[in-house]
């Protein structure tokens, strides 16, 4: 919403700046977006007179002009042809910037003649975007009137206004809540209604009410329509909107000031003699004055007369009745139309005009007749014309129920100190109506507060008039800090995972929690409840069931840039469906490993690498990673079938995903392989157990010396080492305290389809030295469970 | 005597002559070992007479000390000769590289999260967490957003396809709807911090269609405009690690709040930059207010006995303040050097003993 200081000065009698009053607005919540004044950047200029001419000793397309100004007789060169003695143009003196051509003029001399100045161009102003040769102004102007008063520039604010306050979509609004602030006095404009001359020809129906309550309107004839008078187009203009002729500004002009949507339609194209408020039909269409042909839905509010819809109610009128300079006989329309229909109009036809914009936000029910009056009057000052009575059909909305008040509910939710009588001031001034005299009053809003309800509402009002600046600043209560900490296990465990992955060497994203949906596909999602019905773009379409394929896309285009080694990870939400409990928090990391190449030759086992630092992590988290089985095999179809696994503690309770990924999603996704990667749900991570302390178990420490013992075995090939190992590990759970496997082994001297795994045992005496004969036992033991294992001692 | 003599010279003169530990062993054995030519003296002594042997027995026993010690002086030389060139020959060039190690870091609005969560602890705030798809009432009707009403269009919302019922979900546009599954779920005295992903279908330099926010919540009987104020000032000196952060509170509209105020923070624009705790300039922050009194009555509290405030703001946002990144979509945009610039340690836990980071 955009004003001009002299506008809100026609009802706010201020001696404040333009400054000031932005500075008034914003603390009193008018949310100032930008002040701008033109009056500034044309104050070098002023009116001049040539007096007389002569060519340029030294070039024929420039003349020698004697100038007065504002400064004295001035010798100025000038290249316009329409420079000519006598005519009235606009000076700029040495010093002067000039907007349009981006440069300070310099005393210098232009082919031999020192020029004392310039004689400007409108397009050099910037007061007009194109023009022919310097500016000819009227004869009447006195030598040195500034520019700005010329042009009548002025400052401009534009402000924002929160949708609560549409009474601030009119000057007059504005300037009543400046008024309460002290900034100045509100200028009251009662509006004295215009007799007519003669009952109004044109019957107003209502036959959707729940639509439009309210309907009033009047004839105006024998007008003479055509360019509104300056000070009106000036008016206009200023805050950018363009005048059109004197019957549509008059509705512009009132939608601005007084927050009141009007239409005027050219009595001579309506048929039938009735406009009718109706709720439109189905396959109705209307050509509307933007040119443009609309579909009509039932829900919408139409205007019709006995032709069809020649509007949409509160929107936009129609092209059929649209007044022009040949308007003879207008009929004002000046109705109410429900907010929340409006607003849907709006948004299914994709009209925001001005009127759209305020009667979504609900206007003034009151001010239907009042606001024709005023119109009326503008209308018969500016084109003449005779009025007809007014009419009006239904009934305005009623004013919200009054309610009872106690002024020191505001000192309780602000901890503001304001007198009663200070809080009760505030409200007057802003139009509340208050009576009683007790402790608590009885607080009716005015018509055009919709928005307020309540008495916290009336707080809000007293606490931004008095300043927000007032407000104390109190220490919170001490509040008892839980002993425990603020975070549930499962955020803990989040930040956590979080710090341990980048200690890993892992670099953390944030990546969209929607992806497209053939890639959620890939990874198990895209269910249709899942895809978002408006998304930003059609890439990021459904929401995410892994965070893998983010992360994975995200080192295909740190590859793209020439930065192909990536190890990344996230900690963030996967979506398996649409309920509360459907979220769930994962870790997941990719590993793009494109190291540089090392001189000893070694490599390091990206993917071997990948699971220690997921099993540091599970460790970190506390996940009983003794009992953890790594299922391969089993693993989701996005990985390597042959280099991926599930860390489980059983079917049922999968915590996570590991591997290489399938290189036919790679391929997919367009990103080079190979990419290693882990996802981790935190949610499926079993919680430790609660325990009343934070005590650790005793240490029990042998003081006896482990001793090791290897032992090598042939097993099938396709046997997976894990079981071994685990079958070794629990023969003993006293003594044997790690089973590692040392050595793999294909080839040579090991028969066909099978391997050799060299395991080293690790045996911890507890209470006494073992002796040879117990040793021996156990590792007869250990051969006799890898045998049950399916292996076999090798030779 | 004059064999002994001849017979120490010779040995002395082998030990000095042994070249590595085996010639010196050979002579130790020629000289000391069982057959030795001195352990054949010593031997020889059983059967001298006392006599004979209280004259020569200290001359053998003297001789056998002298070789002894020189055979020790000369394994030892030999042993430290025989480390040196092993040694030697074990140089490594140390300006060859150290095995390739990556260096991981934390997001910068993950650390800043850290960081708020640190600060409002210690306030004695909560973290209470909800869904990122959330129903119409707990983000719009039970915040007082009217069905249809224009604040809601104002939220550029994204929706999913409406169910069986017609009834669509949506992606949460605020943290907000957490205070109301917090409310409903808990009974006042309520202090609580919510941080989390919001969603609003918006995209240009400073709109991202995902960003964090963090919601404050404080319910109880007395908590009025005052502490709200405190809390904000308190909050924003901390996270700003600065002493001369000015705010300012600015009137609002907000469904949600009543009164609702906008917090501005004090800052030098100048240069391209912004500086929070100096200059002239005011950035506005976060939005606020009291909790509007319909919103609790949709919980179930009941506004006459409860009262309190509401805070919201925008984590990447006031990461970007902090830490000077100049452009939103960076923050999801996942460059490796990007990461690697701006992101934090993993050791730097926010905490107050070190400051915030």
């Amino acid at each position: 919403m955009k004003f001009t200081l002299s506008w809100l000065k026609s009802h706010l009698e201020t001696s404040a700046s333009i400054h000031e009053v932005a500075e008034a607005m914003t603390m009193a919540g008018l949310e100032v977006e930008d002040v701008s004044d033109p009056s500034q950047k044309l104050s070098p200029f002023s009116v001049a007179k040539i007096v007389e001419t002569a060519r340029h000793p030294n070039a024929d397309r420039l003349q020698v002009c004697q100038v007065d100004t504002k400064d004295g007789r001035k010798e100025i060169v000038c290249g316009a042809p329409n420079a000519r003695p006598g005519l009235t143009t606009m000076y700029a003196p040495i010093g002067a910037y000039v907007p349009g051509l981006g440069v300070t003029l310099v005393e210098k001399p232009v082919r031999g003649v020192v020029s004392n100045g310039m004689l400007c161009s409108a397009a050099e102003l910037e007061v007009a975007s194109e023009s022919d040769g310097i500016m000819e102004l009227p004869d009447d102007l006195a030598v040195g009137t500034p520019a700005a008063e010329v042009f009548a520039a002025e400052p401009v604010i534009d402000f924002e206004v929160t949708p609560n306050r549409p009474d601030w979509l009119g000057v007059a609004g504005i300037a009543r809540d400046l008024a309460a602030t002290g900034v100045g006095r509100l200028i009251e404009q009662p509006i004295a209604p215009v007799p007519g001359a003669f009952p109004s020809p044109v019957e107003i129906r209502i036959s959707a009410p729940e639509a439009c309550p309210v309907f009033a309107g009047r004839l105006i004839r024998g007008v003479k329509n055509g360019p509104s008078p300056q000070w009106l187009q000036d008016r206009l203009k200023a805050i950018g909107l363009r005048p059109i002729n004197a019957l549509v500004d008059v509705t512009n002009l009132m939608s601005y000031d007084r927050a009141r949507p009007l239409h005027v339609y050219d009595a001579a194209k309506l048929s039938g003699g009735f406009v009718e408020a109706r709720l439109g039909r189905e396959g109705e269409e209307f050509l509307a004055l933007d040119g443009k042909t609309y579909k009509v839905g039932p829900e919408m509010c139409v205007i019709a007369d006995a032709s069809g819809a020649i509007g949409l109610g509160g929107v936009m009128g129609g092209e059929s009745t649209g007044v022009s300079d040949e308007t003879t006989d207008v009929f004002v329309e000046s109705a109410w139309f429900d907010p929340v229909r409006t607003a849907q109009t709006g948004r299914d036809t994709g009209i925001h005009s001005d009127a759209q914009y305020r009667f979504a936000r609900g206007v003034d029910p009151e001010f239907v007749v009042p606001g024709l009056e005023m119109a009326t009057r503008l209308i018969l000052e500016l084109c003449g014309g005779e009025p007809s009575e007014v009419a009006v059909t239904g009934q305005a909305p009623a004013r919200p129920a009054a309610f009872d008040f106690d002024p020191d509910y505001v000192h309780r939710l602000t901890g503001l100190s304001l007198a009663r009588e200070g809080v009760l001031e505030i409200l007057t001034k802003l139009g509340f109506e208050i009576s009683g005299a007790g402790a608590v009053v009885r607080v009716q809003a005015p018509s055009w507060r919709r928005d307020v309800e309540g008495p916290a509402d009336l707080v809000e009002e007293v606490a931004r008039i008095a300043g927000y600046g007032q407000l104390p600043s109190t220490p919170l209560p001490e509040a008892p800090i839980k002993p425990q900490g603020v975070l549930t296990p499962l955020q803990a465990r989040a930040r956590m995972s979080r710090r341990a992955m980048a200690a890993n060497g892992y670099a953390e994203a944030v990546t969209w929690s929607f992806l497209k949906r053939e890639t959620a596909q890939l990874f198990g999602g895209g269910a249709d409840a899942l895809v978002l019905a408006n998304p930003i773009a059609a890439d990021l379409d459904c929401m995410r069931p892994s965070v893998l394929p983010n992360l994975i896309e995200a080192a295909g285009r740190n590859a793209a840039r020439g930065f192909p080694d990536a190890a990344l990870f996230e900690v963030g939400p996967i979506y398996l469906g649409d309920g509360p409990n459907d979220q769930r928090t994962v870790v997941a990391a990719i590993v793009a490993p494109r190291p540089p190449r090392r001189w000893d030759g070694r490599d390091q086992d990206a993917l071997f690498e990948l699971k220690g630092d997921l099993f540091a992590l599970l460790e970190e988290l506390g996940a009983p990673v003794a009992s953890l089985q790594i299922a391969q095999g089993a693993a989701s179809a996005w990985w390597h079938p042959g280099r991926s696994a599930r860390v489980q503690l059983g079917p049922k309770q999968v915590m996570a995903e590991f591997g290489e990924l399938h290189p036919a999603v790679l391929k997919q996704l367009d990103v080079a392989g190979p990419v290693y990667g882990f996802e981790l749900v935190l949610d499926a991570v079993p919680a430790p157990k609660r325990k009343a302390t934070k005590t650790k178990p005793a240490l029990s420490l042998s003081p006896l010396m482990p001793l090791s013992r290897d032992f090598a075995f042939l097993v099938p090939a396709d046997k997976a080492a894990g079981d071994l190992v685990k079958a070794v590990a629990g023969v003993d759970k006293t003594l044997i305290t790690e089973a590692r496997v040392f050595d793999l082994y294909q080839g040579q001297g090991v028969p066909e389809g099978f391997k050799s795994l060299a395991v080293e045992v690790t045996i911890q005496p507890r209470d006494k030295t073992l002796t040879d004969a117990e040793i021996e036992a156990l590792s007869a033991k250990i051969v006799q469970a890898a045998e049950k294992a399916g292996a076999k001692l090798r030779a | 005597m004059t064999d002994l003599s001849v017979l120490e010279s010779d040995l002395l003169g082998a030990v000095a002559a042994a070249s590595d530990l085996a010639a010196l062993e050979e002579v130790r054995v020629s000289a000391l070992g069982k057959h030795g030519s001195i352990s054949a003296l010593l031997k020889g002594m059983g059967a001298m007479s006392p006599d004979e042997r209280k004259e020569k027995g200290p001359l053998i026993n003297g001789l056998r000390d002298r070789v002894q010690t020189a055979i020790a002086e000369r394994k030892a030389a030999l042993e430290e000769a025989a480390l040196s060139a092993k040694l030697a020959a074990e140089r490594v060039d140390l300006t060859l590289p150290a095995p390739p190690r990556r260096k991981g870091s934390v997001h910068p609005t993950m650390q800043v999260m850290d960081e708020l969560v640190e600060i409002f602890a210690q306030m004695g705030f909560e973290v209470a967490e909800g869904p990122d798809i959330e129903d119409d009432w707990h983000n719009f009707t039970a915040l007082n957003f009217p069905p249809k009403h224009p604040a809601r269009e104002m939220h550029d919302t994204f929706f999913f396809n409406p169910d069986e019922k017609g009834e669509r979900k949506l992606l949460r546009t605020h943290t907000s709807p957490v205070q109301v599954r917090t409310m409903v779920s808990q009974k006042p005295p309520i202090r609580i911090v919510a941080p989390g992903r919001v969603f609003r279908c918006d995209s240009d330099q400073t709109h991202t269609p995902m960003f964090h926010q963090i919601e404050g919540l404080v319910i109880d009987r007395d908590i009025n405009m005052g502490h709200l104020k405190w809390t904000l000032e308190t909050f924003l000196g901390r996270y700003f690690e600065t002493d001369t952060v000015a705010t300012r509170f600015r009137p609002h509209h907000f469904p949600f709040t009543e009164p609702s105020a906008e917090m501005d923070v004090r800052c030098d624009r100048s240069g391209g930059e912004v500086k929070v705790g100096q200059g002239d300039s005011w950035l506005e922050i976060l939005g606020c207010g009291m909790v509007h009194p319909n919103v609790l009555r949709q919980v179930g509290i009941d506004p006459n006995e409860f009262q309190g405030f509401a805070f919201g703001l925008g984590v990447d946002r006031l990461a970007m303040l902090k830490y000077g990144m100049p452009d939103l979509r960076d923050m999801f945009a996942s460059d490796t050097r990007w990461l690697q610039h701006y992101g934090f340690s993993a050791y730097a836990v926010p905490n107050a003993a070190t400051g915030l980071d």
